[in-house]
This record gives C-alpha cells, sequence and structure tokens, in this order.
C-alpha cells in the first residue's frame, strides 16, 4: 500500500514499498502454489496414460480381465483372476499374522514397558521398514522357505481336512509370501497403533483403575475401544502396503499363474506379474497392455484402501476430540501458535 | 420393592416445580441400596510421605478420616491435597517414579502391605474423579455396571444393583428411558452423577473425591453435594476441595494442608470461625491461595 | 460388615490374576517375537554377505560372465550413488517447496487441503507404478534420446521420495513458531526473506532428517529401477545409459544358479543394508541433537 508519507530527512520515504521489492514475494508464492499444483496435474496424467496404455488388454478382455482364471502368455490369453487371488490371500495372511502381533508390541511398548526400554525397543520395530524388500527377498528364498519346509510339510498333512491346508506343499507358496508381507507391515502397524493408543485420555485409564481394574482389564476396557478406530486405520494402511509389495512377493510366491489349492500352493500376485513378466511383453504390445492393466487394478486397489484407511483414522481422530483428547495429528497443525 | 419415584424430599428440591413426574429429576435416595449391616469404616493416615521421583509432594501427613463422615481437604494449589488422597487408594503409584511411605490403613487393614493386592484395595476405596470421565464407548447401562463386570457379577444381579445406583444417585428417572445410550451423552453434572453411581455399584466403604465438582456449573454442584449428604449415611468421604463455601456446606472434618503438610484439623465451623494456626487464618480468609 | 481387618479384604479372584499375568506375558512375547525377524536376518546378512567382501568386490565390475571369477559390485555401487544422489537433487528441493506452500501460503485453504490429501495418497502408492508411470511416460516416449536411462530411475525414485520428504518437511514447518514469522515480519521483512532467512534455518535439522529418511528410503528401491534403467549389468556411470544398482543386482543375482552369485548377492545385499541402516542412524542422530526435538 503506498502512502503519501513525507520523505524523512535523508530523503527516503518510510512507508510503502515499490512493486519491484514486491517481486521476490509475488514470484515466491506464485512458484510454490504452481509447483503444488504441478504435483497433483502430473499424478492426473501419470493416470491418465497408464489408463491409455491397458485400453488395449482392458477392451480386449473385458470384465474377464479381473475375474476370468486364465493367464496364458504362450496363447496370449490375459484373464487375471489368479493374480487377484494371489493379491487378496498374500495380503489377508499378512494381515492376520502381522496385525495382532503390531497391536499387542504396540499395547506393551506404550502400556507395559519399563520406561527407559520403550525408546530402544520402539526403534527396533521401527527398524524393520528400513530393510530393503529385495533383501527380504533374498532372505524369504533363503533362508525362510528352506527351513520353514519341513513345518510347512507338517501342518498340511496333520491338518489336511481343513479346506485350504491340506496338499502338496511347494518351496515357494501363499504362505510364505503372506509371511513376509506381515514382516513388512508390522512397522507401519505398529507405529500407528502405537500412537493412537499413547492418546487415549489418561483419566479414562485412572478410572478403570480405581474400580479395581487389573492392569490388562484397563487396557480390555480404556485403551482398545478407545483406539480402534485408529488401530483399524493402521492395519487397512499396511493393507495397502501389502498389496503393492513387489519385490519380496515375486521371489517367494512361485510365479505360477494359477489359483492355488492350499496356502502351501504356488501362486502369482498383480504386482508379481508386471515384475516378472515385464522384460519378455516388451516386444508384444497385447502382453505389455495386459501388464499395465494390472498396474492399473493394482493402482485403484491400493487409492481405495488408502482413502478408507485414511477415513477410519480420521474418524478416530473426531472420537477423541469429541471426548477431549489431545489427539494425534494426520493434517498437522501450527504449533506455537495458539495460546 | 423399589421405592417410589416421588418422595418426601421433593418437596424440598430446589429444581423443576412443573413437568410429569417422570421428567422431574428424583431426589439421590441412598436407601434405594438396601440395607447396611455393621458400622461404617475409617481410614488412618500415619507419617505419610509421597514423592515424584525426588520431589518430596506429602512430608509427613498423620490422618484419621472418622466413619460415615465427610471429610474435607482444603488448600491452595499444589500443597499436595490430591497427592495424599491418592495415596490413599494406592492410585499414587500409577505414575511413573511415583511413591509412597508411610502407612494407611482401613480399619485394621494396611492398605500397603505385600500380601494385599492393589485392585481389592481399589473395590474397597473408590475415587470419583475432578473431571467427569465415563467410558466414552460404553452406554449408560455399561459404565454402571463397568465395576461389577470385573468380579463377574451375573446378569440378573447387575441389573438389579445398575438399577439401584442409579436411583441412589437421583439419575434414575432421567436415564431409565435411554440406559442404552452412550455415557458421554450426558450432561456434565449427570456424567459425574454417573461416575459415582459406577463407583457406589461396587459397594465401596470409603468414596474419595478429587474436586469433583470443580469442573460443574453451580446447579448441577448443588446436586452433587445435595448427594454427598445422603452418601455419608452409608459410605466415609473424603472430599478434595478448592472451594471454601463447599467444604463449610458438605463437611463434618476440614483439614487444611500447605506445602504438603498437614496445618490444621478441625470440626467444619471451628476451622472457619476460629482457626486456630494463622497460615489457615489466611488461608480461609482468601489472604492467599 | 464388621471392621475390616486383613484376613477380611476380599481377594482378587485368582482367575482375573491369571488372566492378568497370561496377558502380559502373551504382549511381551509378541514383542519379542517381532524382533526375531530383524535379527534373523541382520545375522544371515553378516553370515553370508561377510564372506563376499573383499577388495575386488568393492572394486571389479559384474561381468555377467557364466564361467570363473563373477566379479564385483562397483558398477552397482556407484549406479545407486549417482542415480539415488541426482533423485535427491529433484525431491528435496520440490519436496520442501511444495511443504513450504502449504505452511506459508495454503494453510487450510481447499486448495492446500487437497495437496495434502493426495500428497499423503501418494506414500501408499506402491513403488512399481511409479515405475510403470515412468516406463511409459519416459522410456516409451524414448525422451532424451534413450530407452533406459539412469535419469529415469532418478525420477521415478524422486517421486517416491517426494511425499515422505514433504510430509516429514511440512510438521518440521509447522513447529518453527509463529511467532518468530511474527516478530520478522513486524520489523519490515518481506515474506520470502522470512521464509529464507527465518523458517528454513530454524528448521534446517529437521529437514536434514526428513530427507535422509527419503533417501534411505530410495536407496533401497528395486521395482521402480526395474522399469527405468534396467541395467544390471551395465558397467556405466552415464546417467544417460542404462545402469546398474545395487538392488537391481542382487535382484538379478538371487536367480542365479551359481553359488557364487548368489554370495555375491548376499554381500551387495549387507553392503545396501549397511548403507540403509547408515543412513536411518544418522537421521536419529541429527533429530536428536536438533533443538526442535
Amino acid at each position: 500500500m503506498e502512502a503519501s508519507a513525507p520523505p524523512v530527512a535523508g530523503g527516503r520515504s518510510t512507508l510503502g514499498r515499490s512493486p519491484l521489492s514486491r517481486l521476490p514475494d509475488q514470484i515466491l508464492q506464485v512458484g510454490l502454489t504452481v509447483l503444488a499444483a504441478g504435483i497433483l496435474v502430473l499424478l492426473a496424467y501419470f493416470f491418465i496414460r497408464l489408463i491409455g496404455e491397458s485400453t488395449d488388454a482392458l477392451s480386449k478382455f473385458g470384465l474377464s480381465f479381473v475375474f476370468g482364471n486364465d493367464w496364458d502368455v504362450s496363447r496370449l490369453t490375459f484373464h487375471g483372476a489368479p493374480l487377484v487371488f494371489g493379491t487378496i490371500v498374500t495380503s489377508v495372511i499378512a494381515l492376520i499374522i502381522g496385525v495382532p502381533i503390531a497391536v499387542a508390541t504396540a499395547l506393551f511398548l506404550t502400556e507395559l514397558c519399563p520406561r527407559r526400554a520403550r525408546g530402544p525397543l520402539s526403534m527396533l520395530v521401527d527398524l524393520l521398514a528400513a530393510v530393503p524388500s529385495v533383501v527380504y527377498g533374498l532372505w524369504g528364498v533363503f533362508v525362510l522357505i528352506p527351513r520353514l519346509l519341513p513345518a510347512e510339510k507338517w501342518v498340511a498333512s496333520t491338518f489336511s481336512f481343513i479346506p485350504f491346508i491340506g496338499g502338496p506343499v511347494s518351496g515357494p507358496n501363499y504362505f510364505i509370501a503372506g509371511l513376509i508381507l506381515a514382516i513388512m507391515i508390522l512397522p507401519i502397524v505398529s507405529a500407528i497403533s502405537r500412537e493412537v493408543i499413547a492418546t487415549v485420555p489418561p483419566e479414562h485409564k485412572e478410572a478403570a483403575l480405581a474400580l479395581g481394574a487389573t492392569r490388562w482389564e484397563m487396557i480390555r476396557m480404556s485403551v482398545l475401544p478407545y483406539a480402534r478406530p485408529g488401530i483399524t486405520g493402521g492395519a487397512m494402511l499396511g493393507l495397502g502396503r501389502a498389496i503393492g509389495e513387489t519385490i519380496a512377493v515375486v521371489l517367494v510366491i512361485g510365479d505360477a499363474p494359477v489359483i492355488g489349492h492350499s496356502i502351501f500352493s504356488q501362486g502369482y500376485s498383480l504386482a508379481a506379474v508386471i515384475a516378472n513378466e515385464f522384460g519378455e511383453a516388451a516386444a508384444t504390445p497385447i502382453h505389455s497392455s495386459a501388464l499395465f492393466a494390472a498396474g492399473l487394478v493394482l493402482f485403484v486397489l491400493t487409492l481405495i484402501v488408502n482413502i478408507f484407511a485414511r477415513w477410519f483414522v480420521a474418524r478416530g481422530l473426531r472420537n477423541q476430540r469429541g471426548t477431549g483428547g489431545t489427539g494425534v495429528s494426520v493434517a498437522a497443525k501450527p504449533a506455537g501458535d495458539a495460546t | 420393592m423399589i421405592p417410589p419415584e416421588t418422595t418426601s424430599k421433593e418437596s424440598n428440591h430446589m429444581s423443576t416445580a412443573g413437568g410429569p413426574p417422570e421428567q422431574a429429576e428424583a431426589a439421590p435416595d441412598v436407601s434405594a441400596l438396601g440395607v447396611r449391616e455393621g458400622t461404617g469404616h475409617a481410614i488412618n493416615v500415619k507419617d505419610l510421605r509421597a514423592f515424584y521421583g525426588s520431589q518430596e509432594a506429602v512430608k509427613g501427613v498423620e490422618i484419621e478420616f472418622p466413619p460415615n463422615e465427610v471429610t474435607a481437604i482444603i488448600g491452595p494449589s499444589g500443597c499436595g491435597k490430591s497427592t495424599m488422597v491418592r495415596c490413599i487408594n494406592r492410585m499414587h503409584e500409577e505414575i511413573p517414579g511415583a511413591r509412597a511411605t508411610g502407612s494407611v490403613t482401613l480399619d485394621k487393614l494396611d492398605v500397603y502391605a505385600s500380601d494385599v493386592d492393589v485392585t481389592s484395595v481399589r473395590r474397597l476405596i473408590g475415587m470419583v474423579f475432578q473431571k467427569p470421565n465415563p467410558f466414552p464407548t460404553m452406554s449408560i447401562f455399561d459404565n454402571v455396571a463397568a465395576g461389577l463386570r470385573l468380579t463377574g457379577t451375573k446378569s440378573d444381579n447387575l441389573r438389579e444393583r445398575v438399577h439401584k445406583s442409579l436411583q441412589a444417585v437421583g439419575l434414575w428417572a432421567e436415564v431409565k428411558d435411554r440406559l442404552g445410550q452412550p455415557g458421554i451423552g450426558l450432561s456434565g453434572g449427570q456424567q459425574q452423577r454417573l461416575c459415582i453411581a459406577r463407583t457406589i455399584a461396587v459397594e465401596p466403604e470409603v468414596i474419595l473425591m478429587d474436586e469433583p465438582c470443580s469442573a460443574l456449573d453451580p446447579v448441577a454442584t448443588l446436586k452433587v453435594e445435595e448427594l454427598i449428604d445422603e452418601l455419608k449415611e452409608r459410605y466415609t468421604i473424603v472430599i478434595v476441595t478448592h472451594n471454601m463455601q463447599q467444604a463449610a456446606r458438605v463437611a463434618n472434618t476440614t483439614v487444611f494442608m500447605l506445602d504438603g503438610l498437614l496445618i490444621e484439623h478441625a470440626p467444619t465451623s471451628e476451622i472457619f470461625t476460629n482457626p486456630k494456626d494463622e497460615r489457615t487464618e489466611r488461608y480461609v480468609t482468601g489472604k492467599f491461595g | 460388615m464388621s471392621e475390616i481387618s486383613q484376613a477380611a479384604i476380599p481377594p482378587i479372584s485368582g482367575r482375573r490374576r491369571r488372566t492378568d499375568n497370561t496377558m502380559r506375558g502373551l504382549l511381551l512375547v509378541a514383542t519379542l517375537v517381532a524382533l526375531v525377524p530383524l535379527v534373523l536376518i541382520i545375522y544371515y546378512l553378516l553370515y553370508k554377505g561377510l564372506s563376499s567382501w573383499s577388495s575386488s568386490f568393492f572394486t571389479t565390475d559384474p561381468n555377467g560372465e557364466f564361467f570363473g571369477n563373477p566379479g564385483g559390485v562397483r558398477s552397482a555401487i556407484l549406479g545407486t550413488l549417482e542415480i539415488v544422489a541426482l533423485a535427491t537433487l529433484i525431491s528435496v528441493p520440490i519436496g520442501i517447496g511444495v511443504a513450504l506452500y502449504l505452511t506459508e501460503y495454503g494453510k487450510q485453504s481447499w486448495f492446500a487441503n487437497l495437496v495434502r490429501y493426495f500428497i499423503d495418497v501418494m506414500t501408499g502408492v506402491p513403488s512399481i507404478v511409479f515405475g510403470l508411470f515412468i516406463y511409459i511416460v519416459l522410456v516409451l516416449g524414448k525422451v532424451g534420446g534413450t530407452g533406459f536411462a539412469g535419469w529415469k530411475g532418478s525420477v521415478a525414485l524422486a517421486l517416491l521420495m517426494l511425499p515422505i520428504v514433504t510430509r516429514s518437511s511440512e510438521v518440521v514447518l509447522l513447529l518453527v513458531p509463529g511467532s518468530l514469522r511474527e516478530a520478522a515480519l513486524a520489523l519490515g521483512a518481506p515474506r520470502w526473506r522470512v521464509v529464507t532467512r527465518i523458517v528454513l534455518p530454524t528448521a534446517r535439522t529437521g529437514l536434514v532428517t526428513g530427507s535422509l529418511l527419503a533417501i534411505a528410503r530410495g536407496m533401497g528401491e528395486t521395482a521402480p529401477l526395474l522399469f527405468t534403467t534396467a541395467g544390471a549389468f551395465a558397467v556405466t556411470a552415464n546417467l544417460n545409459q542404462q545402469m546398474n544398482a545395487l538392488p537391481l543386482q542382487i535382484y538379478n543375482d538371487i536367480l542365479s544358479p551359481r553359488a557364487v552369485v548368489v554370495s555375491r548377492a548376499w554381500g551387495a545385499a549387507l553392503t545396501l543394508v549397511a548403507l540403509v541402516l547408515i543412513l536411518n542412524l544418522v537421521a536419529r542422530a541429527v533429530s536428536r541433537r536438533s533443538s526442535m526435538a
């Protein structure tokens, strides 16, 4: 705002800035805004191009791309039910094994662990997330598969009356893939659960203790019900991660484009097929298009799971605010501004 | 078996003269809990010291809380009154790094004895907190039943005892048609009475109250005070308060604490009209604190 | 009830006490179980990987021959360092820039919240999808005159690292007290100066930590590189050509029938994990010394 103030001694007006000096501010603001918008535009562009590359396969195979059971490269038939099946089965196994252990770990670290051990132990759990997936794959192929084979064979023969468990046991199989995925999602689910559990207001825990509850009863009465939406959100984020994991899975699932009959059979997943067949598909347009379509399905799946996950976590926060909890911020809020 | 909703106390009741009897708030009716055998129970605190890490918050306090009486603890913020009271039901030790020494006995029972399970102590000595804290994910019924369920009370017995507890605190008429609704849906004053119902449902002998009205509006406060007056027929009550008028209204005996020490312990009327210690006098006349 | 004495206290039911002890034990066991994989992985990495480490391991390139000495992993290490360095150069400034937009200008506007939401969603996108994106846009289109190229791998990794940098930077930038900004503005400083002279320097350690963690993440990724550089046996340092990288090298070597090549994979894995762990530990050490922590 230009004010027509009289010049001070020294001959310089103290109020108002020349348009030129405001230029850096404007450049910065416009530049950063364009940058942020650019990210959104870029994402949309990628999405559209991916759709573009997938249309050949999707239009040729239609819905049987997802529901048909016949993925045959030699006949150039790409019905991807085995892929979808494998993705779902391995992710479910990962959730069944990983989430309870992750939540148990989170409960232990926040409620039971002596304070001094909490930091180091939490850091160790979080370090699982730092291991690259190719290293998980390497370890899975040469350590986990051979070592677990005898136990898997024993389970398959002892419990063969249970559907989906009995039958021949293959080295690489759904179970091993699910187990490695469980290990990989453990740090995420545990970290989010820890955060949510730590924000349970102490007055609710005190109410349970003052009634004569034991520590576990207090956790059951006050902590778990309160933290449930947030933990569910964390589990869904883990699910999203499990669905999209490629390298570890492709190395241990067996890469067989069939719907396996037991958890110890070989199988395939959406992500694994892309990594595995990519090289040979380059020469065949319809094959490439099918792989892109698999990628599209994968992308949309993870998007949906992630959106639901965040909605759950947000719902958990809304409950907290209603009862006066301090809340975990999904969208960070300024600190030090409010009194 | 179930006493009539309207009692003679209704006519003395301050609020709602109009409205049908079901809508009117019932006065608390502690007799709904049934007959109690035996006499009340006293709490004896001897040489109690409480620490947060290395910081001493209670520096050697000795008090007897007589049975079936209300004793108020007053004092400026930080004088250790809440800490001292929390040592009675062993809630103090739940804070990491906190510990207490000395002796606290409920009649002849040493609350800190090594063979005593702390959860049993808390069944016998209940606590009501400053901020009403009904379990947010539980209904009104489940809140009152929470303590009973812990000890495996069967469901018929459960329903009856929840009913009686809610009657005793004067909430039954207000909530009987919505027992399944969330406990946090009630107003602040109702929530606090719900918490009191929850506490008395497990039939403690002593009730500790840590500034139970400081988060409530004046009308709700008076309701709770009326309830305390009823409750003392049946329980020994210790109430921490920063509101001296409240102490004057509800307490038989008042204790004044300052800086972790017990300064004066006298019948309420004396401590306010004729305090013996100069520091007490300064506090009750508002010169500081 | 008559006078309460020691004997009359209602004991807690044995069942409740047993349940409490059992559950506490279970929770402890679960935590230990969660740590077992980490211990096992580190153990095997050392056990099987250390033996491949030798001077030739680090100084020779993989030669892709079927007989004889398979060579070391030099080109993989150099490739990883180069590709990730370029990815960092792309993602860190852009990531911090977007975070600055969100904290200084956009704040809680609908647009800023939209950006935040999609950045958050981006963290859930599988890394292979980013690889596909870049493959379609840059490799198929032979952008820059080449098909696969090292720099295209960097772009794919940058996409992956960007949301990590942005999210952690936003948190750190918001920790800079509003009062500091106001004081500077009240002194008459223009906004760009407040940002560059006050906000960024105050948040510096936090920004560094977030970037280090993003780099550690980018370093370990294989899938994006499969579709963009795809150069498991390349020995060039030229970013405009197919390049090797540690994850690619390992991925390729795992499937080899030769035990000595598999052994090399373990050595390369140990190298990669060592690099990633060092970055993680440095990031934690930096953040602990930060004045904002």
